[in-house]
């Protein structure tokens, strides 16, 4: 395991979730696993964090579920973006950038 | 959107909490094979995979745990284990339960039957619409309210604006005839517009016109749904016909809704318009257009505040006009007393319901004390129940959790058991309550009931769950674990007995209350009032019918028959066994005859022709102050000389007399009473002063005259009857006797003395009730509770007694010791109690009579009082504690 995998940022779970399901549906491992490969192991997905979330978001009308067979036919539960999840998505990753190259600029100007 | 998701999916996951679970489980499982899989894609053997993925997962309990705590309805969830282990404790301890059950009924029925009796004269808006907008007015007389005459009434409703409309009403008691006996009906005569104030109209019918409330008008009655059904089957033909009361006709024209409520008058079944003639007021001060008999309220315009219509009625009052000539007794020099009608009713009472509010307030804080009290027993047994809690990790939140549901629980079955009591006991309230109590017919349990009775289980339950959380709080729990935490005083035992000290301290408030109402209501019956009450029976009889009127022609033959029935009447009464003697009055002393009806102008010869006081007027029998007993003092009774024909005589009061004459013999002098255009009234006699509307007011002058030799016959007399034996057995005999003579006639009000005033002096009675029964309840439970601490204090110090009396204490030592532990907690209560009864008593000093708020007697006998209930209370557990047998309590250790 790499030792620099960090605990997603608080707060930045739900994006990272609404943008991993903006691709395709997906169960909770695959959620996770995608995270984590997308971010090259910089943010690992502990389970408990990831389903409360995934309870909360579906809660929230962003996500809908169902349970499915997976391609080695086992039962999974997966995921799929809803309409105001993906305008959810879109208020997000703006307000994200917004902030973040903020603070790269901020960053760059003190250097 | 969103919202509808919370609520659905948290109803369904409370509704299969199950399914949720296997869900999450199922879910997880997969979780955990996917990453199993994937460390075996790594080229990890199946058990290292299984191996790697626990690893990175930690405990799935855990992780379960976390999911399923997500939602609103887990807290739900909390709530009902909560409440189904307070039911548990409960029923694991039923004595404390029971007790705590109990002194919440107690608290919360007693301060709920008190609110529903006070909640419609003090607070609940008046059963009409906008009924801020309706005012009362009142002449002054002396600083006090005064009834008004027909004149003052006509310049008022002519000069002034502000007023929709302003009305006057009076009693009025018609006879009605034709069943088997005469009845007298409760009702009112009224200006046309007295319901329009209201704001009322009938709801069958109509109200009465401007037409018929004039001099000589129609005939006519409003009735109410009661009288209407019950003498009148509920008959809707009854409108438009004629009913006979006494000997005329009344034509129906209305009738009230079963919901109509008449808060001035509230027996009142049936009105008719009053029929005063303004020809007759000019100049003629003697007429009965300026009798002050008559009440008067108003409706405000719209817009209008009341203190604009106050500030317009005064300025009249204070500026009279020429076109509107008013008499000495009608001059409006001292104003107008101008109330809202809501306060009006209410504000003879008010002090009284105001003291009650406040003991029943004090009886419900002693009842929560003693909950709380017990409460802190129990939770310093519980220490090691929380301690354990604490250690497998329950917060100290979820712990006050716990606690406030438990007290709530407990508090609402106090409250349901309150609310019980409350409806038993309001019936009895009502029944015990004096006749003048307003609204009386409008108490009841109703929502607001409810509310009230509601809202202070809750706050109860939570102030009483919050006080051990505190203590929890500031305690370590983990303290509890500690062995020899059982030994030492519990931490809550310093707050107990401060609650004991205050509980003590309550009940000696109301106790010394109710103490100072005793002996007030000692004081106040042990009043002499003037005339012997023993043997007297008193009954009021009523003439009506057209042989009683005076026609112009011959303006005083009605007068003739009405007092000849009345001494035919008396004849017969007198000639009866067991009739010692009887006479008659036209004012009984103690009864409910309105004062105002007797109160005359009376004027003395040398005095001049503008001065005058008010004095009672009685036209009595010949006979009549020695049948009472009232003692000559000098000079002669009135008797059978004093006939209509002989010169005019009257008898005086003594006080009467000492203060217009002093020490000059005032026999022989002349007075006018009542009309001044009559001759001279003489003094032959001064008899004894009598109370007359009250034991503790004192009104002396009174003019008693010979029926026959005064200006107008009354209508109603009051007989009074001397009996050698039972005063109340000759009553049917009595009334046969006057039916005897004619059976047109009604007897009403049939009652002995004695009882006449019990029953004028009801109200005081029924707070004297209220007091002692609250005072009773604040000692037993305050008795309880010095009972309840010292036991858990002997159980709790059994160690130190028992090696105290290891090391020599004796018996009657260790006796003492505890003894002394309760009594000075006592005496703490008592010295605190000090301060709040100082301030107590001064706030009911209006209801005491001829007994002061620092009355040695009634504070002595309450301090040793609750001394003696207190030692009584402490000697139990200290029998107790002098019994510890030390080798048992320490070999125990």
């Amino acid at each position: 395991m790499n030792d620099q995998n960090t605990d997603v940022i608080q707060g930045t779970l739900d994006m990272l979730i609404l943008k991993t399901l903006s691709l395709e549906p997906l169960h909770g491992f695959g959620i996770g696993r995608r995270v984590e490969q997308i971010s090259r192991g910089v943010f690992k997905v502990n389970p408990g964090s990831l389903l409360t979330a995934l309870q909360r978001l579906e809660r929230a009308g962003w996500l809908d579920s169902e349970w499915r067979q997976t391609e080695n036919s086992r039962r999974a539960k997966f995921y799929t973006l809803t309409r105001a999840g993906k305008k959810q998505l879109e208020i997000e990753a703006a307000e994200w950038i917004r902030r973040a190259s903020a603070i790269a600029r901020l960053l760059r100007e003190g250097a | 959107m969103s919202l509808w998701r919370q609520l659905t999916y948290g109803l369904r996951g409370l509704a299969r909490r199950a399914n949720r679970s296997q869900e999450t489980d199922e879910e997880l499982r997969h979780y955990f094979e996917e990453a199993t899989a994937a460390w075996r894609a790594r080229g990890l053997s199946a058990e290292d995979a299984i191996r790697a993925a626990r690893r990175e997962f930690g405990s799935t309990a855990a992780i379960e745990e976390q999911v399923l705590s997500y939602g609103w309805e887990n807290s739900v969830r909390t709530f009902f284990s909560d409440l189904h282990f307070a039911a548990r404790q409960l029923r694991n301890h039923p004595g404390f339960a029971v007790i705590g059950i109990l002194t919440l009924a107690l608290g919360v029925g007693a301060s709920t039957a008190i609110f529903s009796a006070i909640n419609p004269i003090l607070f609940k808006p008046l059963p009409y619409p906008n009924p801020g907008r309706i005012l009362m007015i009142w002449s002054t007389n002396q600083g006090a309210r005064s009834e008004v005459s027909f004149g003052t009434y006509y310049e008022l409703a002519q000069r002034s604006h502000s007023f929709d409309t302003i009305a006057i009403f009076e009693p009025w008691q018609p006879t009605i005839t034709g069943g088997s006996q005469p009845e007298r009906l409760e009702g009112q005569s009224v200006s046309a517009g007295f319901f329009r104030v209201l704001g009322v109209s009938p709801v069958v019918g109509r109200d009465f016109l401007a037409s018929e409330n004039v001099f000589n008008g129609p005939k006519v009655v409003i009735l109410s749904d009661k009288i209407w059904r019950r003498l009148f089957h509920s008959d809707p033909a009854i409108l438009g016909r004629a009913i006979k009361l006494g000997d005329d006709n009344y034509t129906v024209v209305g009738i009230m809704s079963p919901d109509f409520e008449d808060v001035l008058a509230p027996s009142d079944e049936i009105w008719t318009p009053t029929q005063y003639d303004p020809e007759k007021m000019a100049g003629n001060f003697n007429s009965w257009e300026w009798g002050n008999h008559l009440r008067m309220i108003g409706r405000l315009n719209p817009g209008l505040s009341r203190t604009e219509g106050k500030d317009e009625l005064t300025q009249i009052a204070r500026s009279p006009w020429r076109e509107f000539p008013r008499p000495r007794w009608a001059s409006l020099q001292h104003g107008l007393i101008v109330d809202s009608l809501q306060d009006d009713i209410a504000h003879t009472v008010k002090p009284a319901l105001l003291a009650v509010l406040g003991a029943v307030i004090l009886v419900l804080a002693i009842a929560w004390v003693n909950v709380v009290n017990l409460v802190l027993a129990r939770g310093s047994q519980r220490r090691g129940e929380f301690a354990v809690r604490g250690a497998l990790g329950a917060s100290k939140r979820r712990i006050i959790r716990q606690l406030i549901t438990e007290n709530l629980l407990l508090a609402s079955f106090g409250g349901v058991a309150g609310i019980a009591v409350a409806i038993v006991t309001l019936r009895e309230l009502v029944a015990l309550s004096p006749a003048e109590l307003p609204r009386r017919g409008a108490i009841a349990i109703d929502p607001a009931t409810f509310f009230f009775a509601f809202a202070i289980t809750a706050i109860i339950g939570i102030a009483s769950g919050l006080i051990p959380a505190i203590h929890i709080s500031r305690e370590e729990l983990q303290t509890g674990l500690q062995q020899n935490s059982r030994r030492s005083a519990g931490g809550g035992t310093a707050t107990r007995r401060g609650l004991v000290v205050s509980e003590v301290a309550l009940a000696f408030i109301l106790l010394i209350s109710a103490g100072l109402l005793l002996h007030s209501m000692r004081r106040l019956l042990a009043v002499e009032p003037g005339f012997d009450s023993s043997h007297l029976l008193t009954m009021q009889v009523v003439t009506s019918g057209h042989q009683f009127d005076n026609p112009a022609s011959a303006p005083d033959i009605g007068d003739r028959t009405r007092r000849r029935f009345f001494e035919q009447a008396l004849d017969a009464v007198r000639r009866l066994p067991g009739v010692e003697d009887a006479a008659f009055t036209s004012l009984l002393p103690l009864s409910d005859d309105p004062p105002v009806d007797a109160l005359y102008g009376a004027q003395f010869e040398d005095q001049g022709a503008d001065a005058g006081y008010n004095v009672f007027r009685y036209a009595v029998s010949p006979g009549y102050c020695q049948t009472m007993g009232i003692p000559l003092l000098s000079g002669r009774f009135l008797d059978e000389r004093d006939t209509a024909s002989a010169p005019q005589t009257a008898l005086i009061s003594e006080s009467m007399a000492k203060s217009h004459f002093g020490s000059q013999n005032p026999l022989g002098k002349r007075l006018h009473v009542g009309p001044r255009d009559r001759p001279w009234y003489t003094v032959v006699g001064v008899v004894g002063d009598v109370k007359q509307t009250s034991l503790a007011i004192n009104q002396a002058d009174a003019v008693y005259l010979a029926t026959e030799q005064t200006w107008f016959a009354d209508d109603t007399l009051s007989f009074v009857i001397r009996a050698r034996a039972q005063p109340a057995e000759l009553a049917p005999a009595i009334e046969r006797a006057i039916w005897s003579i004619d059976k047109n006639q009604p007897v009403v009000r049939v009652m002995t003395m004695d009882r006449m005033i019990a029953v004028t002096e009801a109200e005081r009675g029924f707070v004297l009730i209220l007091f002692e029964a609250f005072g009773i309840v604040a000692l037993v439970l305050a008795a309880v509770g010095i009972y309840g601490l010292l036991s858990g204090n002997v159980t709790e110090r059994a160690r130190e007694i028992g090696v105290r009396a290891a090391l020599g204490a004796s018996r009657g030592d260790i006796l003492a010791l505890i003894l002394r532990d309760g009594m000075r907690l006592t005496g703490l209560g008592i010295a605190v109690g000090l301060c709040g009864a100082i301030a107590a008593t001064r706030a009911i000093t209006t209801l005491l009579f001829g007994t002061s708020p620092l009355d040695p007697i009634a504070w002595v006998a309450v301090i040793l009082m609750l001394a003696g209930v207190s030692a009584m209370a402490c000697w139990a557990p200290a029998w107790r504690a002098s019994r510890v047998d030390p080798s048992i309590t320490l070999r125990a250790e």
